[in-house]
């Protein structure tokens, strides 16, 4: 049944590493890195987990070294942030295509310049186009379960892909609260043997990563892509499974009093619970607000999303990320694509909010249903706003 | 919900004291949340902690904006950061001090309730250090109730070992010497 213990969320992630028997953790162990793997070094120091902890000298290497662990048939994970996720950027592509299934944390925080190391989503948009699985927590018990989950998605032979579990830094990342930590037995049961259909092995030799020539780039790319769509099937399968093991549901899309809501807000990762408080405090004053949360961001659960959103008549949505130059935020382009001249589609308005630590109160929130309740009236001239903005 | 925010200095334990609140409502089966402000903290600069303790899910991922609880965990503090900021109406402050009520008013310009020890004197009598994060959450005890003496007991004995020991009798002598004003 697990036990309920108040811990730091970074921790606590650890624990679910060493629960789903890593086989290799390679991480870089200095600043921009989070207690996680901080906490993995102690439990493989002392001997509770029989896995390989490689200290390498930077994030570039870490990412490498998964990917050759993970080649080799172990069971592979790292954690990073920021910076750190910059840094891996030329080494992200790799496993995609190759198909290696290395799970990775990472806790958002924005990128420099200025310098930051506060929470938003910026550093892992920067990634958006990598090729992992992707999903959002938005609280601690959470970060642990999608941990669980994505060994066991990302291993299944039908998808065979890199995972990532983001959770906010700071907020989530350094956060002690009430967790239920899982017993081995459940995770054994849930989490089988990772069974590699090829692997690196002397004795069977196999070629990885090859150069892909013009003839079968594109074919590669394509297969790659078809992979990452078809593996929403295992994803379901595993929440599906988690359910029957350790009771706790999780969905793609999930709402919160969106029934019959004229006007839904729309977020990722932990702002989520905020803004459910924001959602009760509005409904308390008659206005028809719901909320709708994204949990799984690549693949992007389009259907699932359309039928969270129902009839409402206008989207609030809420990037954590500023694309300078673009149209809008990434999650707002995104359903602005989805909906897309389909009939009865809802007024989707975009705004940028927390960026760089600033933080998201439920006035926030307030906030910025009343405008996209304006803007549905009166279209504005920019396709998003950036909220909280002082006036200096 | 109790929202509460730890006033320290980098190093005195401020963040530890919040974890240990937070663990032994936790352990208690409330609800809890603990996480220090945010930053790159420097030893000796001043920092502050936050705890948030309810008996129903917490669904809030907010700073803490106005506390019901404010403990100041270094008595040279209220001088140089305005301990009482968003403080709620009827909220209380919890000094490390051994000024009496009249000098706390007229010194710190204290105007909420308050309660106060002296817990330099009984940190360097029992700890045999002038560390008081865990001698003052006896004083935060007393003032609030917040939580148990006994959850915090197992709190303390878990991150502390066979040091625990004297941390609890620090943290129990503040807790029967702690005066609670206004």
């Amino acid at each position: 049944m697990g036990k309920r213990v108040g811990i730091e969320v970074s921790i606590a992630i650890a624990d679910a590493v060493k629960l789903a028997r890593a086989d290799v953790i390679a991480a870089y162990p200095i600043t921009p890195q989070t207690h996680i793997v901080e906490h993995l070094s102690e439990i493989v120091a002392n001997g509770e987990l029989d896995a390989e902890f490689i200290t390498v000298e930077s994030e570039h290497a870490a990412m490498s070294c998964c990917c050759g662990s993970s080649a080799a048939g172990a069971r592979t994970y790292t954690a990073t942030s920021s910076q750190g996720l910059a840094l891996m950027s030329e080494i992200l592509y790799h496993p995609g295509p190759m198909r290696l299934p290395i799970v990775m944390t990472v806790a958002n925080r924005a990128l420099a310049a200025p310098i930051s190391i506060w929470n938003d989503h910026q550093d892992i948009m920067a990634q958006r186009d990598i090729g992992w699985i992707q999903t959002f927590a938005e609280n601690g018990q959470e970060a642990v379960d999608l941990t669980l989950h994505a060994f066991r998605v990302a291993e299944d032979r039908k998808v065979s892909l890199p995972m990532i579990v983001n959770i906010d830094g700071f907020t989530l990342s350094h956060v002690i609260e009430p967790i239920v930590i899982p017993d081995q037995e459940e995770v054994d049961a849930y989490l089988p043997a990772f069974k590699p259909r090829v692997r690196l092995d002397v004795k069977k030799p196999v070629t990885m990563g090859p150069v892909g020539i013009p003839e079968v780039y594109t074919e590669a790319k394509m297969a790659h892509n078809e992979a990452i769509k078809a593996s929403k099937r295992v994803i379901l399968q595993g929440w599906k499974e988690f359910a029957e093991i350790f009771g706790r549901e999780y969905n793609p899309v999930e709402t919160y009093r969106s029934e019959d809501a004229e006007v839904l807000l729309v977020t990722m990762g932990s702002i989520s619970e905020t803004a459910m408080s924001a959602v009760d405090a509005m409904r308390d004053k008659g206005a028809s607000v719901g909320l709708v949360r994204i949990r799984l961001w690549r693949p992007f659960p389009g259907p699932e999303f359309r039928k969270a959103a129902g009839k409402a008549s206008v989207l609030a949505v809420i990037d954590r990320c500023l694309p300078p130059g673009a149209v809008c935020g990434p999650v707002g382009a995104e359903l602005r694509s989805l909906f897309y001249k389909m009939p009865g589609a809802p007024k989707i308005f975009s705004f940028v909010a927390g960026l760089g630590g600033r933080d998201v109160t439920v006035e926030r929130f307030e906030e910025i249903v009343d405008k996209a309740r304006a803007y549905a009236k009166k279209r504005p001239t920019e396709l998003y706003e950036v909220i909280g903005v002082r006036e200096i | 919900m109790k929202e509460c925010r730890l006033h320290g200095r980098g190093g005195q334990g401020g963040v530890t004291s919040a974890e240990l609140v937070a663990t032994a409502a936790i352990a208690e089966g409330k609800y809890a949340q603990a996480f220090p402000s945010f930053g790159p903290e420097r030893r000796g600069a001043p920092v502050a902690a936050f705890i948030r303790v309810s008996d129903r899910p917490i669904r809030t991922r907010e700073k803490v904006y106005q506390p019901d609880i404010v403990v100041v965990l270094d008595a040279s503090l209220p001088k140089l950061v305005k301990v009482s900021d968003g403080l709620h109406e009827d909220g209380i402050v919890i000094l490390n001090t051994a000024l009496d009520e009249k000098s706390v008013r007229e010194v710190f310009g204290i105007r909420s309730r308050f309660a106060r020890v002296d817990a330099n004197t009984i940190a360097r009598e029992v700890l045999g250090l002038p560390i008081t994060n865990t001698t003052m959450l006896g004083a935060l005890l007393k003032a609030t109730g917040i939580v148990g003496l006994d959850a915090i007991d197992d709190a303390l004995d878990k991150r502390f070992g066979r040091l625990a020991e004297k941390n609890k009798a620090a943290m129990r002598r503040a807790y029967e010497e702690t005066v609670i004003s206004g």
